[in-house]
């Protein structure tokens, strides 16, 4: 095996060995499942019960509170009044809250209290609010003589499709939002990558300089060897998680959302779909048809872009940038270890590298917003920031020629700054004790 | 004398407006120690590194067995700095694997003779513990033995007893004039002059930047006599410093249990006979031998005489 061959080795194994690694790859997916499992699951255990005492001093909503699964509503004989309610509420366990509603409710909807000696969930709170609400404007509309039918037919529900025309004539359907998605993940995992692994090559090499073993490996490879070698040794750890982090992640979901479904199928008719979507619940009856069949037919439209965004090419795409956003900016993370002899010491320099990833990862929000301006094109053609601000544009369509020449770039700058940071290196690795300034950093790079 | 081994000619390097080393010029003979002395901030470290090609010079050339120095001569040279390091999380074994492949050793022979090594030092069960786990001495055994695994030619050593015991010491000294005998040539570089004397052939000293003083070590001793000797006799020191007269003077005495010890260095061009010639007739002579100075003392006088004479205040 030739040197650098066995350095690519020695970065890998010693890394995927450790117990850290290990832990990460499993916490990960973890993490990410318990992110999408934990608030379905939330949603659907946040309806406690709710037992509620109303006083409706204006009586217009007599029996006209309706009852949910977990929320009930009693209404006392005509003549209680809110003191006794609120004693009766403190005496005994069957009520939870005691809704007021005052005499004047038509005229002035602000002003109902919910007193409670057990605080009622957000749901609760806001399923109370939405019915007044209700019924309140359907009294006004009916007192304005409209009727309820009238208003039903004139509910209009509006979605644009959005269709990209490209020169060619081709039409293709094309949904923003998804495309919003794939590109800001895209986008954050690159940023991510390029800091955890980036931050990893760097200590690395401070980790030979400190120990002192530097001086006996490069006298037996060339400090460029050792260091391409770490870099891609490295590269490759990060490409093992990743991989390892979406295996393990799409399990633990799916298995996690099969454990939330079948606890709940048992207990409930409510289906996963609609606990995820918890303002469906709080729609009162006649819309719920209506809405389920709106989202029925944006879900559709959703598949029918998913098939339009080209999948290849973003695949192809991310790969690109994820190895070439990292091997640009670890070339100048390796410099910055060389440079220090110890991490405390290696703030200084990081400011000119983290400045442009950070940069381009605020930038990317702006572009997503407006993914053709000049200056998302010029973001994406300038090598320190291309790696996200592309691939947060690619979702939306970009001609190949601006991705061709965006890699082009790429390419060129990784092969320029990793020059610069390996003439940095070789010099930096056999220096000690030296406080180190820009000054000194331009004259290794002149050093032959 | 043998071919040499190694040879620099006219070697200079320069940082930034600080010289590191000025026009050296060394050759190394093949199956000699070779002695690279020289006070600290010789610039003894910056041409070590050029010898292991870890920097280029700027101007000079460099000769291995021949040949122009090349990458492909890294193999057959073997580095023990002396600021040594070894991963501190790694495992021994696998470490000493790591590094003796990354000088050219297959996998196959590093692992066959990385045993005989640990089984010759008896340390076979450090195999399987981490660098850290390791005293400071033990972690230099182990280095020691990844330097000289792959059997290098030429094998640079820059205080290789620093921090051993004296059991070890001895232990890496034996090796060390082992290695000499089976024809490894060494650069030896030490602040310790008492092993220079013991262990070297040849010596290089470096001051400032540039070679003040080389040649064989009993050559370079010889160079330094001050006509010096010890008289060893039984009679009165004024007796004795009477007799010297115009021949010597007398530097240094001692009254021992039974006898006196003098220093004297001969003066005005007389010879030992001539003296003793005068002695004789008045103290009885036990013995007489010439005092040649330690290496200890030349590197002193050298780089003190060198600095007296080139380097201005």
């Amino acid at each position: 095996m030739n040197k650098i061959g066995l350095i690519i080795q020695r970065e890998y194994l010693t890394r995927v060995r450790k117990k850290s690694f290990i832990v990460m790859t499993i916490i990960g997916p973890i993490l990410m499942a318990a992110l999408m499992i934990v608030p379905i699951w939330m949603a659907m255990n946040d309806e406690d019960e709710a037992n509620i005492l109303v006083i409706d001093d204006s009586f217009l909503f007599n029996e006209r509170m309706t009852d949910t699964e977990n929320i009930h509503f009693f209404f006392p004989e005509v003549g209680v009044g809110l003191d006794s309610a609120k004693s009766q509420m403190v005496a005994s366990d069957d009520f939870d809250a005691v809704l007021y509603i005052h005499k004047n409710i038509m005229s002035s909807p602000s002003g109902i209290q919910l007193i409670y000696d057990k605080q009622p969930g957000i749901n609760v709170i806001r399923y109370i609010e939405n019915t007044i609400e209700n019924d309140i404007e359907k009294f006004k509309l009916a007192k304005s003589g409209i009727n309820q039918a009238t208003i039903e037919a004139a509910k209009t529900n509006v979605r644009l499709v959005t269709t990209k025309l490209d020169e060619i004539g081709e039409e293709s359907k094309s949904n923003t939002e998804l495309s919003m998605i794939v590109g800001m993940f895209s986008g954050i995992l690159i940023y991510m990558f390029i800091f955890l692994y980036g931050v990893q090559v760097m200590r690395g090499v401070i980790e030979e300089k400190t120990s002192r073993i530097i001086e006996v490996i490069i006298s037996s490879v060339k400090p460029f060897e050792l260091m391409m070698g770490k870099i891609i040794g490295i590269a490759l750890v990060g490409l093992t998680q990743f991989l390892l982090w979406i295996v393990l992640s799409t399990a633990f979901i799916s298995g996690g959302k099969a454990l939330v479904e079948d606890h709940f199928s048992k207990g409930s008719p409510t289906s996963i779909e609609q606990a995820m979507n918890s303002t469906e619940q709080l729609v009162p009856e006649g819309e719920e048809a209506v809405s389920a069949e709106l989202n029925q037919e944006a879900i559709d439209e959703i598949f029918a872009s998913i098939n339009q965004i080209d999948f290849p090419v973003i695949l192809f795409s991310f790969l690109f940038y994820f190895l070439g956003g990292y091997l640009i900016y670890s070339a100048l993370f390796a410099a910055v270890g060389s440079a220090v002899d110890n991490e405390a010491d290696s703030q200084q320099f990081m400011l000119p590298i983290t400045a442009p990833i950070i940069f381009s990862f605020v930038m990317a929000q702006v572009v997503i917003n407006n993914p053709e301006s000049p200056m998302s094109f010029w973001l994406s053609m300038i090598p320190f920031t291309s790696p996200i601000i592309m691939m947060v544009r690619i979702p939306f369509g970009v001609p190949y020629w601006e991705l061709g020449l965006s890699m082009a770039l790429l390419v060129i700058g990784f092969i320029g700054t990793t020059w610069i940071a390996g003439r940095i290196y070789r010099t930096g690795i056999l220096m000690y004790g030296k406080k180190i300034s820009y000054k000194e950093l331009w004259k290794w790079l002149r050093y032959h | 004398m043998n071919h040499p081994i190694f040879r620099a000619e006219n070697v200079s390097k320069a940082y930034a407006g600080h010289v590191a080393i000025e026009d050296i010029s060394i050759s190394v003979p093949e199956g000699s120690i070779f002695g690279l002395l020289g006070p600290n901030g010789a610039g003894k470290t910056t041409f070590i590194r050029i010898i292991n090609q870890i920097t280029g010079p700027d101007t000079g050339q460099l000769w291995f067995n021949g040949e122009r120095l090349e990458e492909k001569h890294l193999g057959l040279i073997g580095y023990l700095p002396e600021e040594r390091g070894l991963y501190k999380k790694m495992k021994v074994g696998e470490q000493a694997l790591y590094l003796c492949q990354l000088k050219g050793l297959s996998k196959k022979a590093a692992l066959e003779r990385l045993k005989y090594w640990f089984e010759k030092f008896g340390i076979q069960a450090w195999w399987n513990k981490k660098v850290e786990e390791l005293s400071k001495g033990m972690a230099q055994k182990v280095q020691f033995i990844i330097t000289v695994l792959h059997e290098p030619k030429l094998l640079i050593l820059d205080e290789p007893f620093s921090g051993f015991d004296p059991i070890n010491t001895n232990l890496i000294k034996s090796e060390i004039l082992e290695l000499k005998k089976k024809g490894t040539t060494i650069i030896f570089s030490t602040h310790n002059m008492g092993s220079v004397e013991e262990l070297c052939d040849h010596i290089a000293l470096i001051n400032n930047s540039r070679v003040i003083l080389e040649g064989e070590v009993k050559e370079v001793r010889s160079r330094f006599r001050t006509q010096t000797y010890n008289i060893d006799f039984e009679g009165s020191m004024m007796q004795l410093g009477s007799s010297l007269g115009t021949y010597g003077e007398l530097l240094n005495h001692d009254v021992e249990d039974d006898h006196m010890d003098a220093t004297v260095r001969l003066v005005n061009g007389a010879t030992t006979n001539q003296l003793l010639g005068n002695i004789m007739r008045t103290v009885e002579v036990k013995g007489f031998h010439e005092v040649i100075p330690s290496m200890n003392d030349i590197f002193i006088e050298a780089v003190e005489r060198y600095n007296r004479e080139n380097v201005k205040p």
